[in-house]
């Protein structure tokens, strides 16, 4: 029966969902114990499972991203917590070095099947360093799955195949849609493929690529297209890596147009490598050249401009426009 | 700070302890271990010291040859991995740093995959026999390893499981914060943990009393609530016997604790490193004195453990064993192009074929080595 869930909630689901049908699943975390985790993601798994397996750390995100590694070696499944995206950068050294290597270097013999998570993006008035978007930065390494779900029950299953594959996978979860909007979910143990992008909404005249939280905001501009009497059809990215572009090629050989929604610094971004993807193998299907909508390449701002530097629906819709003028819907 | 204040007063104190058995000259002091009446043991210990010295030897002569890559000697260090190699059961887990071969050896790993490894191959890090199968590989990025001792050790006492996990790194390494990390968090779950760290003197060119102004390193164990000690890491008598005892408390429930081994880096760094640039040949010369293998040799040979018999046999063993080891590197074949692949993931992913296709269809393009 499904149950009517915010994303946070749903995250704490496929955690309690997925530890009760696998008892090498642990969790691991700054205050993710008795205090259930910041965003409460794992708020009454340590009364469930016990403090064995729901392990509070000390305050060391390389200890953590390294414990994970250690128990994932002895065929555990752990699932880290990073608090905030921002504050995932000691742990890169753990992942680029160690985690997605580990395979490789021992062709085979040791894995690292763990999970890090953490929320992603701004948008919740948060401190400093507390809403950075990291996405590309994980994206680029080698050897790593990076899911970026973007709605509950998404994020269930998107969680549950993550903690089953055999690989490290780095999900990040879009922190202002944790508590935006509620979805029924159901606690059926069903994983999504980690290897697929999603049809979030089908269209003919223009197809809109976006992840994580900014998927919201591209349904919104998809919504406000709709009664302009334009179809858009829009893509759910989902898994960053590997990059599922056979989907996104064949809504862009529909549509003729495309437009690529990324919350992350434009240089270098997962938008790019979109745009680039598109370039090589579908140039020809396309209208008008593929636009970016993204945030700057700025420091992520504090709280009161950070609405500065996250696109928002008008953003994308003047995008949209753009392409619209250099190609009219025939 | 002023302990004669009437408001101040003491509320911890600590004390660092050394240990040695065998003087730099071979003669043995205090009772020793259980273990050194056991002249097998004693003699396999001696003949694993010699191997690796050979190979050592033969692993850098193949790097001055243009035959190996860049390879990290262990010259000096020899009776620490012995020690190791002795010290650990074959249901722990050892994750080295890179100059601990001896025990590597110990657990099963065959020279050649040293020299396959340093020659530039992973197939050097698939060690596929012993205990050395649950090994980890050696880590090259300095105490980056040193933390997920942690997670292995926190998976042992989660499934209650009578193992120890046994993390060695350099002097260089204690100055991360990754090595305080794991240090000051093993305590946290009493986690049956053995640091050990090989205080050779060196960071490639930094000498130990410029990086840190700590005296020794095992006092950093103190910060971590664990007990911490010094050991002289050239008395492979003394290394075995308080490595012993450190696993052995971890094993039966008494925690972390950390070894400083101390001991001195007679090779450069690495074969692309030249030591004469910032440090003296005296000090060299002068350490070469403290040579493990010198003094244990006398020892074995005053206690009657050893003859010289025994030894042209073993040198010529040795010398034989590196050579075959070095022969079968050097007939390896190359891993195929498209093995680059070939454990990326445990599946590798639809986007990702195109590009193994390529490599597979390209052939071998040769090498830089
Ligand atoms: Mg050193």
């Amino acid at each position: 029966m499904a149950v009517n869930l915010a994303l946070i909630e749903a995250i704490n689901l496929a955690l309690k969902s997925e530890m009760k049908r696998d008892g090498n699943v642990v969790v691991l975390g700054e205050d993710i114990g008795r205090n259930g985790g910041v965003f409460r993601a794992t708020v009454g798994l340590l009364d469930e499972f016990g403090g064995d397996r729901v392990i509070d750390t000390p305050l060391a995100e390389t200890l953590v991203a390294a414990m994970a590694i250690g128990l994932s070696t002895q065929g555990l499944k752990p699932v880290a917590e990073i608090q905030f995206s921002g504050f995932m950068y000691p742990c890169v050294d753990q992942v680029v070095n160690h985690a997605t290597r580990l395979r490789n270097r021992t062709r085979g013999r040791l894995s690292c099947p763990m999970v890090i998570r953490a929320p992603n993006g701004g948008g919740i008035h948060a401190p400093e360093h507390h809403s950075e978007s990291l996405e590309t930065t994980f994206a680029q390494m080698p050897g790593l799955r990076v899911v970026a779900p973007s709605n509950p029950a998404r994020a269930y299953g998107l969680l549950l195949a993550a903690i089953r594959d055999p690989d490290p996978v780095i999900f990040l979860e879009p922190t202002r849609c944790y508590r935006l909007f509620k979805q029924p979910v159901e606690d059926d143990g069903e994983a999504l493929p980690l290897d697929t992008c999603f049809i979030d909404r089908e269209g003919s005249d223009i197809t809109l690529v976006s992840w994580g939280a900014m998927m919201h905001d591209t349904r919104l501009a998809a919504d406000a297209l709709a009664e302009e009497g334009i179809s858009a059809e829009v893509v759910d990215v989902a898994t960053l890596k590997p990059l599922d572009m056979d989907t996104i090629l064949t809504s862009v050989a529909k549509t003729g147009r495309c437009v690529i929604v990324q919350e992350s610094p434009r240089a270098g971004g997962w938008a790019s490598e979109i745009a680039a993807n598109l370039a090589e193998h579908g140039l020809l299907s396309l209208f008008a050249p593929v636009l970016r909508v993204s945030g700057y390449d700025t420091i992520m701002p504090l709280a009161k401009q950070e609405r500065v530097f996250i696109p928002d629906t008008e953003r994308i819709l003047k995008e949209v426009r753009k392409v619209f003028e250099a190609a009219p819907k025939g | 700070m002023d302990s004669n204040h009437s408001a101040t007063r003491r509320v911890a104190s600590f004390e660092i302890f050394y240990t040695q058995f065998l003087n730099q000259d071979g003669v043995a002091c205090g009772d020793l271990p259980a273990f050194a009446q056991d002249r097998e043991q004693l003699r396999a210990m001696y003949q694993l010291m010699v191997r690796t010295r050979a190979f050592d030897k033969k692993a850098v002569a193949l790097q001055r040859t243009g035959q190996l890559g860049t390879y990290a000697a262990c010259l000096g260090q020899e009776a620490i991995g012995v020690s190791i190699g002795h010290a650990l059961k074959a249901d722990d887990v050892f994750i080295p740093a890179y100059r601990e071969y001896a025990a590597q050896f110990a657990r099963g790993v065959p020279m050649r995959d040293i020299l396959l490894y340093w020659g530039g191959d992973e197939r050097g890090m698939n060690y596929e026999s012993g205990p050395s199968m649950q090994d980890f590989p050696l880590s090259v990025p300095i105490g980056t390893h040193v933390p997920q001792a942690i997670g292995v050790g926190y998976a042992f006492k989660l499934r209650k499981q009578p193992r120890v996990v046994l993390v060695s790194c350099g002097d260089g390494a204690t100055s991360k914060g990754d090595f305080y990390e794991a240090v000051s968090s093993a305590k946290v779950w009493n986690l049956p943990i053995v640091f050990l760290v090989s205080n050779n003197g060196w960071a490639i060119s930094l000498p130990f009393s410029r990086q840190t102004g700590a005296p020794t390193v095992a006092q950093k164990a103190f910060a971590g609530g664990m007990p911490g000690e010094q050991v002289d890491g050239n008395d492979v008598i003394a290394t075995r016997f308080v490595l012993e005892r450190a696993i052995e408390r971890a094993r039966s429930g008494g925690g972390p604790s950390l070894v400083e081994a101390v001991t001195y880096r007679l090779h450069d760094h690495t074969t692309a490193d030249d030591a004469r640039r910032y440090r003296g040949a005296e000090e060299v010369e002068a350490a070469w004195a403290r040579d493990p293998l010198k003094r244990y040799k006398i020892w074995m040979e005053a206690s009657g453990n050893w003859s010289a018999e025994d030894e042209d046999k073993l040198q010529l063993e040795a010398t034989a064993t590196a050579e075959a080891a070095a022969q079968a590197f050097l007939k390896t074949e190359s891993q195929a192009p498209e093995s680059i692949f070939d454990h990326l993931y445990a599946t590798l992913p639809k986007n990702l074929e195109w590009q193994r296709e390529e490599v597979a269809a390209r052939g071998p393009v040769g090498s830089h080595a």
